[in-house]
């Protein structure tokens, strides 16, 4: 009898992954086996796990640039410069989402294992997909990632909000993922297989007469993407979800959940279905504009701040798809500048917001803010740093991060975006000011006088966010050499 | 421009130590104890003592036999990617702006305190200074842009935190605007950079001098380009209609603010104009010259009109501040030696007299609490010092021959006489309107009885003597001799009109109609123009 061939598994590119499933599952079994856990413990747990995964990309990433990017398990699963960088931005969102989480849930109340649990399953997923080769591989990180972020959505059990936002969630989600799949199969029928090295190699070598299910294929891809990062007109459940999720919760969808959607974007459409970029270029610009001007303008109109950063995160990711409708190099490597800019102003803010929100997790209007810098200067202060990097200011992280898709958009001859781009940055530049003007300029509440109490996890993300920020923003090439390394290539067939 | 300053026995980088010295004096301020707000400004005071220490050192050092070439060059590599890089230099066209902001930032940290949150008062100033002067030395676009940016978020904090009543709504109108105006120069910037890049097949640069040169873009391109340039200069200057933001920020900014505002900030945009729209665009600001030479003089008669009939003193001068840079404004785009030149000078001018006049009416403000002309009036007799001091000011902003306004008023006028004689004469009602409404407030304010607390106004302290000491020595100074000054700037202006004529078919430097060319200064031996 023959031996069985298993295919070639590459182990150490598989850290990650494991490190993550295997501390969420672990953590599962001691909590349901030990009555009684200390309290620090599953934090702990959480921000070691994410740490170790953090620390292991450092040599993933060596080995990476040195011996190229590799395929493994059938061509199934990939590890590129592309892998190691999201996984590495999803560990730091992993350690900072449960920095937060413990402070807020011993506020409001609530048991805590779950979280922490899910927060590490949800990052497998996101790890899936960063390394996924294969369609299907990537929608089984996709359904890994959503189900425990729909979960998560839903954990504070008393506010009716929180249990809205996630049947929002879950349904809308479950939509997408249904498109996405569609959109998957149809592309199978259209190339013969799954494997996005198989499927761009055909589509480069292969001149198809009737394209019909191809672009269906991508037309429907694309809606499933476009759902999961929410870019205008599929991005109607981010404000409830946003305001009505517990705000760490919020911080992991708008940093963990949103990098993870887009690194799937990349591969799928830049790298994988490149040769038909003029087909979903276009479309993916006029996904970007509308997210970019919807957003900018519908967050000037909200009151709650949280609201209003929801919207932000709209435009944001108007600005992110700016660099993937370029299909280039420089477009590629300025959304993954990006997604890493994005995920410190995300989380920091978060951490601020669920700071003030107070008890009940209810004080997000412009009023909470009222007079901060007078009561809390160094809280305020930090939250300008964050905010003023969100509107792009120079020698901010979100500068660079601007300037990076504009370059890209400008070099691929798109200026009308470009344009619509800027226009909605001055518009949102309005948002971020209001909130300064509301801590700055004018006076607190008389029944507000109480100080913040900041915990120490959290001061810890705020304060790790404005020095990236800014270090980001003061010293740019550690970043963009690093974005420059991590375009994802495919290899094998 | 290979020459670097260093071979020329610079012994430090000084252009980068000017921007890093406010900066770092921004964060020392920022973490000294919040008990001693005095040490606080001691420090912030000094900080700003050494930066325009050594911005008259470079003034001393600055090569006038080299006048138009870029002095003190600096360059460092930053974002590798896109090519930009720290390049930092100074001409003759940048130098006395620096200095100007080298010393009126002492002043105007000296003249005010600010009555709260010292320590962010004094970081957020020195921060201001430190964006500021890298404005005006900076020859990378990128760089250029990012410093023009970042000031709006300074200024924005002085307006609001330190202004009066309806500071947050003037605050955030400044930023609004200007944040718009420029928004759309990023991407013009930036389609510079790719299109250069694509003509010559090199890499990207930013590098204002390269692409000058270079002018790679086909002639349709680069005026759609230099409009999203200009517009973000518009909004700075601020040329009419784009003006509106101007009297609502000076009037709510706190003393110190509406100086630097005026003194400094303004400058930004018709500094914009000379450096990056007329040398990068020399055909577009031609074929456009006839718009802002229209929008330069209804920004005078416009401002000047305006002016004379506000009741605020502070508005009043920011309204004329409206009429000054439309001249400025006018000068630039004569596209001729005398009106550039005039125009640079004015802005100088400008800055000297304007601060002057806002840290005048400052103090008026601090022993009355009212800037209202009509509640004002007979200072003169309380406080004889000071009303001699401002008539003096007052005097230089009218443009009186021997002061400093009327050196550059008056290049403006030949050099807009020489390219569109009928423009200079209505221009020249101008200079009658503001003779008109400062010396019409200055009778209602300084003259007449002195009735209530106007009789008893304290007059002018020994230290706010000190403090405005320089300002009327500049004022004094450049009005007899200015020489120094206009040799300085000759060689650069020159090479920048020589590189407008190279690069536009059929277009000469407007000069004198009548024969003989007026001669200013002699420091123009034309030998530069490798820049």
């Amino acid at each position: 009898m023959p031996p069985v061939v298993t295919p070639e598994v590459i182990w150490w590119a598989l850290v990650p992954l494991l490190v993550l499933s295997a501390g969420g599952f672990l953590l599962l079994t001691i909590a349901s086996l030990v009555r009684r856990l200390p309290d620090a413990l599953p934090q702990a747990w959480t921000v070691i796990t994410g740490l170790v995964v953090l620390v292991a990309t450092i040599p993933m990433w060596d080995r990476v640039q040195s011996d190229g990017p590799r395929s493994f398990l059938g061509g199934t699963v990939a590890v590129d410069g592309s892998t190691v960088l999201v996984t590495a931005i999803l560990a730091i969102a992993v350690v900072a989402t449960a920095l937060l989480a413990r402070p807020y849930l011993e506020r409001e109340d609530l048991p805590g294992v779950e979280l922490y649990v899910l927060l590490l399953l949800s990052a497998a997923g996101g790890v899936v997909m960063a390394s996924a080769d294969d369609l299907i591989v990537l929608f089984l990180g996709l359904e890994i990632l959503s189900i425990a972020a729909y979960v998560m959505a839903a954990l504070h059990l008393r506010r009716i909000e929180s249990q809205e936002a996630a049947l929002k969630y879950f349904v809308l989600g479950a939509f997408a993922s249904a498109f996405l799949l569609y959109g998957m199969a149809l592309i199978y029928g259209a190339t013969g297989s799954t494997r996005m090295a198989r499927i761009s190699g055909y589509l480069a070598s292969t001149v198809l007469v009737q394209d019909g299910m191809l672009l269906a294929g991508i037309a429907l891809l694309l809606v499933g993407l476009a759902f999961k990062v929410a870019a205008v007109p599929f991005h109607a459940w981010t404000p409830d979800v946003y305001q009505g999720a517990p705000s760490p919760v919020v911080a992991w969808m708008a940093a963990g959940v949103k990098t993870a959607g887009f690194a799937a974007m990349l591969r799928i459409l830049v790298v994988t279905l490149g040769t038909h970029a003029s087909d979903w270029g276009p479309a993916v610009a006029v996904l970007a504009a509308a997210s970019m001007v919807v957003g900018a303008w519908v967050a000037v109109l909200q009151t709650d701040v949280k609201r209003m950063l929801a919207y932000s995160s709209i435009a944001h990711a108007g600005f992110i798809l700016l660099g993937i409708q370029a299909a280039s190099g420089r477009g590629t490597a300025a959304v993954y500048v990006y997604l890493f800019v994005y995920t410190l102003l995300a989380t920091g803010s978060f951490a601020v917001i669920t700071t003030v929100g107070g008890r009940g997790d209810a004080a997000h209007g412009l009023d909470s803010y009222r007079g901060l810098a007078r009561r809390q200067p160094l809280l305020a202060g930090a939250f300008t740093v964050l905010l003023l990097g969100q509107a792009g200011i120079p020698f901010t992280g979100g500068f660079v991060a601007k300037l990076g898709v504009l370059a890209a958009a400008v070099e691929g001859r798109t200026y009308w975006v470009a344009i619509v781009a800027m226009a909605a940055a001055a518009v949102a530049a309005f948002v971020y000011l209001r909130i300064l003007v509301a801590m700055y300029l004018e006076d607190p509440e008389p029944d507000t006088a109480e100080r913040i109490e900041v915990p120490p996890g959290t001061m810890v993300v705020i304060g790790v966010a404005c020095a990236g920020v800014l270090l980001i923003g003061l010293v740019p090439g550690l970043l963009l050499d690093i974005a420059a390394d991590a375009i994802p290539v495919l290899v094998g067939g | 421009m290979a020459v670097l300053a260093t071979a020329a026995g610079v012994p430090f980088a000084v252009l980068p130590a000017l921007l890093v010295v406010p900066a770092a004096g921004a964060l020392l301020v920022a973490v000294l104890p919040r008990r001693r707000p005095e040490l606080v400004k001691l420090v912030a005071v000094a900080t700003s003592m050494v930066v325009a220490a050594m911005t008259v050192w470079l003034l001393v050092a600055f090569d006038v036999d080299r006048g138009a070439d870029m002095q003190f060059e600096f360059r460092h590599s930053w974002m590798t990617d896109l090519g930009i890089q720290w390049l930092l230099a100074v001409d003759g066209i940048s130098l006395f702006l620096i200095v100007l902001t080298g010393i009126l930032f002492p002043i105007a940290l000296l003249a005010v305190d600010p009555g709260h949150d010292e320590r962010a008062y004094f970081a957020w100033m020195l921060l201001l200074e430190a964006g500021v002067i890298g404005v005006f030395c900076a020859m990378d676009l990128m760089v250029f842009f990012l410093c023009f940016e970042v000031v709006l978020v300074p200024m924005y904090f002085l307006i609001g935190r330190w202004g009066h009543e309806n500071s947050a709504y003037a605050a955030t109108k400044f930023f609004l605007f200007t944040m718009a105006g420029s928004a759309l120069m990023l991407i013009g910037i930036l389609v510079l950079a790719f299109l250069h890049a694509d003509a010559t097949g090199g890499g990207l640069t930013f590098d204002l001098v390269e692409l000058a040169e270079a002018q790679s873009l086909g002639t349709t391109t680069a005026r759609w380009v230099f409009l999203s340039f200009a517009l973000a200069f518009a909004v700075k200057v601020p040329i009419f209609p784009l003006h509106t933001w101007l009297p609502d920020a000076h009037t709510e900014a706190p003393t110190a603010g509406s100086v630097i505002l005026a003194g400094v900030l303004l400058k930004l945009g018709t500094y914009g104009f000379l450096r990056f729209g007329l040398y990068l665009f020399p055909e577009a600001s031609h074929f456009f010259a006839p718009v802002f030479l229209t929008l330069g003089l209804v920004g005078i008669i416009y401002g000047g009109v305006v002016a004379t009939m506000q009741r605020d003193l502070k508005r009043l001068v920011a309204y004329s501040s409206v009429a000054h840079l439309g001249f400025i404004v006018l000068g630039t785009f004569a596209l001729n030696t005398e009106g550039i030149e005039g125009g640079l000078l004015q802005m100088v001018n400008h800055g000297v007299s304007t601060a002057a006049l806002f840290l005048l009416v400052g103090m008026i403000y601090e022993r009355r609490h009212t800037r209202r002309i009509d509640e004002l009036g007979g200072l003169q007799k309380s406080a004889p010092i000071l009303a001699g001091v401002f008539t003096l000011v007052m005097l230089s902003s009218i443009g009186l021959p021997g002061l400093n306004g009327f050196v550059g008023e008056f290049l403006v006028l030949v050099g807009t006489f020489n390219a569109h004689p009928w423009l200079a004469v209505v221009a020249t009602g101008g200079v009658v309107l503001a003779a008109l409404y400062l010396l019409w407030a200055y009778q209602r304010v300084f003259h007449g009885p002195a009735d209530g607390d106007n009789a008893e106004m304290p007059d002018l302290k020994i230290r706010e003597g000190l403090v405005l000491a320089p300002l009327l020595v500049l004022i004094v100074a450049m009005g007899v001799y200015p020489k120094p000054v206009l040799e300085r700037m000759e060689p650069s202006v020159d090479a920048l009109v020589a590189h407008i004529e190279t690069h536009v078919d059929g277009f000469h430097e407007p000069t004198s109609r009548f024969g003989a060319d007026i001669v200013v200064g002699d420091g123009g031996d034309d030998s530069g123009d490798d820049h």
